[in-house]
């Protein structure tokens, strides 16, 4: 009844799918006749990105490298480490897992503008939301994986004499790396969101966020959407970087295996 | 309670209350840390030298503080939420009820798309092909970046208030956890139940209907806590970049720009407080549709 989806199908179908919304979107502007500072054509927006790529690439890296992935790796490790020194101690983790937890369902990317006035318009401001954004779903993900032991794994490793380090290091960090994965994959997304909400509230003169404000507010939506182009391939990109380091390093989990 | 047991509170309640209190305290000692700068400047300028008991006192009391102290902040959140009437702009409840509109109108559509795609990924092959990468694609995609496009188009098909932007805002951000459990309870039943079906004559309308959905219900209560979550997040990211001039979003932004950190925290913890009562009401509706429909109480 079910048919197995081939490798072609899997890729023909999205991609197919893409190319006919992206076709209908240039047929319809051009048929309505639709002003091109409301919604310009796909095939304006290409041109937008090949014209201006040194713009872009001053943006993204402004934006991406600087702010994003800065605070990205602050915060992933800081929220591993301190999920690493919470679980040794039972009390304080069932204290912290409910506060991580509401922090974590909170808007804390209204922390951005705090930041801005605390560590100035720069790319630093940006790091410092993404990485308190990106801290309470690691720390979260990284507790929830170190659990993830049952008793008679972590007995056989009491058979064979290991201390606290060594079940760490051997048993209870890899099993907990699929939910450090997880934590990573939202939180690669938050970075990216974070990175350029604090951007409207002040930045230096180059910035996603910052070009898509001013452009928008010259009309020029040709040049917006060739950002959000940008954004999206890169917030797409970080998601498979991620996806393929997890295959990579956790092929042994069912998940994984298909 | 057994004997040797400890009570709820000593294993459950007492911890968080002394994270939370701890939280507090570093909060405390941050502030005065952070506050006492300016205090020193001043004092500097006025060539006195103060005491280390006057400088926590004047940390603890400025106009415009790097970090406001916790009893400034709540004092701040009494004088906007009960002293002041509801209909004035300066009222959390004001500003508050604005983002709640927006959350709910961005979360009820956010459930309609969400049940909606999983319905078509379960049903079509070609649907689910299509679909389903550009479902995970879109979740990729940093939403803030669209939001001016999205005002904009909004606008242009005559949408009056921001409230449409917003709550499309809140619903591209709120669909995507009811799609994931609807897709997974949709295709929960197994190959038993479908074969029973089958061996009824029961056409595909009928498994969808009889089968299918009743299964799928579980899974889509558990959705809805964390798409109420996703909703006002999406509510708050989408006032703060549609510069939108009502909302709790839109007072932080207005405390930013006119240098108002008291109104900024203030919006911080309306909105802390507001997403607790969000999540709270839906765990609760959750339980009593759960209990109604005769499932087990979690």
């Amino acid at each position: 009844m079910t048919r197995v989806d081939t490798k072609f199908e899997r890729i023909a179908y999205p991609v197919g799918f893409g190319l006919l919304v992206l076709l209908l979107w240039e047929v319809a502007v051009m048929v309505f006749g639709i002003s091109p500072a409301l919604l310009p054509p796909p095939s304006a927006i290409g041109a937008a990105i090949f014209g201006s790529l040194p713009i872009l690439w001053g943006d993204w890296v402004q934006t991406v490298v600087k702010g994003a992935l800065n605070g990205l790796w602050m915060g992933s490790f800081a929220g591993i480490a301190v999920a690493l020194v919470i679980d040794r101690f039972a009390f304080l983790k069932r204290g912290l897992l409910p506060v991580a937890n509401f922090f974590a369902a909170l808007p804390i990317v209204g922390l951005a503008p705090i930041m801005v006035m605390w560590f100035g318009f720069d790319w630093h401001s940006k790091a410092a939301v993404v990485a308190i954004m990106v801290f309470f779903p690691m720390l979260v993900n990284t507790l929830g994986g170190l659990a993830d032991t049952d008793t008679m794994q972590r007995d056989l490793m009491r058979t064979y004499a290991a201390g606290h380090v060594a079940t760490l290091l051997k048993l209870r960090l890899p099993a907990a790396l699929p939910f450090v994965f997880n934590g990573l994959k939202i939180a690669v997304t938050l970075a990216l969101i974070g990175a350029i909400v604090a951007e409207y509230f002040g930045s230096p003169i180059r910035g996603m966020g910052f070009r898509i404000t001013t452009e928008m507010g010259r009309l020029a939506t040709d040049m917006v959407w060739a950002e959000i182009t940008i954004s999206a391939l890169t917030g797409t990109a970080l998601y498979g970087v991620v996806a393929l380091i997890e295959k990579r390093v956790t092929f042994w989990h069912p998940s994984q295996r298909g | 309670m057994i004997p040797g047991k400890p009570s709820t509170f000593t294993y459950s309640v007492l911890p968080v209350l002394t994270v939370v209190a701890v939280l507090v305290v570093v909060w405390y000692a941050a502030a005065i840390k952070m506050n006492s700068t300016w205090t020193y400047d001043q004092a500097a300028r006025a060539g006195t030298e103060p005491s280390f008991s006057e400088v926590v006192k004047d940390t603890m009391q400025q106009d415009r503080p790097l970090l406001p102290v916790p009893h400034q902040v709540a004092a701040e959140l009494w004088d906007t939420t009960v002293e002041k009437k509801i209909t004035s702009k300066r009222s959390m409840i004001y500003q508050g009820s604005i983002t709640l509109k927006t959350t709910l109108w961005g979360f009820a559509l956010g459930v309609v798309v969400g049940i909606a795609m999983a319905a078509l990924i379960v049903l079509s092959r070609v649907g689910r092909l299509s679909l389903m990468p550009w479902a995970i694609i879109s979740q990729t995609i940093p939403i803030v970046a669209l939001a001016p496009i999205i005002v904009v188009l909004s606008n242009a098909i005559g949408a009056g208030s921001l409230l449409v932007p917003k709550a499309i805002i809140a619903a591209y951000l709120s669909f995507f956890p009811v799609m994931v459990s609807m897709i997974k309870g949709l295709t929960s039943p197994d190959h038993m139940q479908l074969d029973l079906l089958r061996t009824y004559g029961a056409k595909r309308s009928a498994v969808f209907w009889k089968l299918r959905v009743p299964a799928s219900m579980p899974y889509f209560f558990a959705s809805l806590k964390v798409s109420i979550a996703a909703a006002f997040v999406g509510a708050v990211v989408g006032e703060l970049s549609t510069s939108a001039i009502s909302g709790l979003g839109a007072r932080m932004l207005i405390g930013s720009q006119f240098g108002e950190p008291m109104i900024m925290w203030a919006a911080l913890f309306a909105a802390a407080i507001l997403a607790a009562i969000l999540i709270f009401t839906v765990g609760a509706i959750e339980k009593i549709l759960r209990r109604a429909m005769g499932g087990q109480p979690v």
